[in-house]
């Protein structure tokens, strides 16, 4: 079903890629991940230029429209979003109703919405429960709030267990969660996307939504951490 | 189709490894790859389930060798190839065949804000009636279709209670096969770790899942 590899990479040198350049990337990120690199690293960035060339050159595609999507996810939608949202529901109580009963109206009152978050829910973390965010078919993830998924949310790894042994995923990512606390997992198999609304730390009480947001971290916000405290090393 | 990205409960998929400082893109080409896949999606030829499913057709020892953008790639190509945007001598020659058309893209930069803001809304306004009612509880079907589902195998066969109704959505089944987007409810379903999983899995602990109409029954 599939067109050879090595076609591709035959169709990318006849386009004049430059190999020497994208080849460095490809293989620029950190190896401190799980999956296997069995083939020449610069072959997916040959693949993709070759690809790019034909689809501009028969008009299939606007390259600027494809610099815009990449700058979107790049500089304009990433994780700080979900932080303000967390931070005016930690802020204001009324807000927090309105985004646990109806969060796309809530997320929309900060201006986000849209794309892989057409229709979100958001799941509050307590003293008894503690929710995680999978996606067990493919990537699905909050975008709008979240930016787009980092690499080992998508991984087979995480993908697999996080619903089988949860407890034991959190344990990979440093979180034990007490036996007197329920762990709930959502499996977002459908078109929801779901973002996890974090304890609170005590130490900010009162501070303001703009400091608070700083607190927020991505990971908390799907549910493999929680937010630190403030002060020292203490977890909320 | 009981297929490979089917992951939910497998153990053997070694250590979750998150990565300080991670960039939004690895490579350069992975972004070209998103955008690539995103804009071809603008001439409307197929929808998000399609995308999926299309991925899903990818043999399984691939799917693991390739990482997640080459998939989006494959996918991308064999959609396109499907629906004779491109062909496989202008793929391997990366040109044009001669004597073709040059089209104009209708997705263009300037409507990029607009888009990533609507995005595209799979709730569905029709009214349908619902099958099972908050609280209710239900079986997930024993279904094993060779074509495209979001019923994940391991909640199969399993019984859950009806934690919130989601309201009407385009059903996967259907429209990854262009045969129409049916309309339906989804539910939120929550089932005991146990249930799933047996006793080894926490009393305390859920799996919520979001199910339609068509993959349940009442238990």
């Amino acid at each position: 079903m599939s067109t050879s590899r090595r076609d591709l990479l035959t169709a990318a040198l006849a386009a004049g890629a430059v190999v020497t350049t994208d080849s460095a990337p490809a293989q620029g990120h950190n190896h401190n991940h799980n999956h296997k690199h069995q083939d020449a690293p610069s072959d997916p960035a040959l693949r993709v230029k070759a690809l790019e060339s034909l689809l501009v050159a028969k008009g299939l595609v606007d390259r600027a429209a494809v610099d815009a999507l990449i700058d979107t996810y790049e500089h304009k939608v990433g994780p700080r979003n979900g932080a303000r949202v967390v931070a005016r529901a930690w802020s204001n109580s009324a807000y927090k109703q309105r985004l646990l009963t109806d969060a796309d109206s809530a997320i929309a009152e900060l201006g986000y919405g849209g794309l892989q978050g057409e229709h979100m829910v958001v799941v509050e973390n307590t003293a008894d429960v503690h929710n995680l965010v999978v996606c067990t078919l493919c990537s699905c993830y909050p975008w709008p709030v979240l930016g787009l998924p980092p690499h080992w949310y998508k991984s087979n790894a995480y993908r697999s267990r996080s619903v089988i042994d949860p407890r034991g995923v959190l344990r990979e990512f440093g979180l034990e969660i007490g036996q007197n606390v329920a762990v709930q997992v959502w499996d977002s198999t459908a078109e929801l996307r779901y973002l996890v609304l974090p304890e609170q730390p005590y130490e900010s009480a009162g501070w303001t939504e703009e400091k608070l947001a700083t607190l927020v971290t991505r990971d908390a916000m799907i549910g493999v951490a929680k937010v630190a405290s403030p002060v020292g090393g203490k977890r909320a | 189709m009981n297929g490979v990205h089917d992951l939910g409960g497998m153990q053997d998929m070694g250590a979750i490894t998150p990565e300080r400082s991670e960039p939004v893109y690895h490579a350069a080409w992975e972004g070209r790859a998103y955008g690539l896949t995103r804009a071809m999606a603008g001439w409307h030829l197929w929808n998000l389930d399609a995308v999926r499913y299309q991925r899903e057709l990818i043999a399984p020892a691939d799917y693991f060798r390739m990482s997640y953008y080459e998939r989006w790639i494959e996918g991308l190509l064999e959609l396109m190839l499907k629906n004779k945007l491109v062909t496989r001598t202008e793929i391997d020659s990366a040109r044009p065949a001669a004597h073709t058309a040059k089209r104009t893209p209708t997705f263009t930069a300037d409507k990029v804000p607009a888009f990533v803001a609507k995005g595209v809304p799979a709730r569905r306004s029709v009214t349908v009636a619902a099958n099972f009612l908050v609280g209710q509880q239900v079986r997930a079907r024993n279904l094993n279709p060779v074509g495209h589902t979001r019923l994940p195998r391991y909640a199969r066969g399993k019984v859950g209670t009806v934690d919130r109704d989601h309201g009407v959505f385009v059903f996967p089944d259907t429209n990854a096969l262009f045969l129409g987007e049916k309309p339906q409810h989804v539910y939120s379903v929550r089932f005991a770790a146990r249930e799933l999983w047996g006793e080894q899995a926490s009393q305390r602990d859920v799996v919520y899942i979001d199910l339609w109409d068509d993959y349940l029954a009442p238990a």
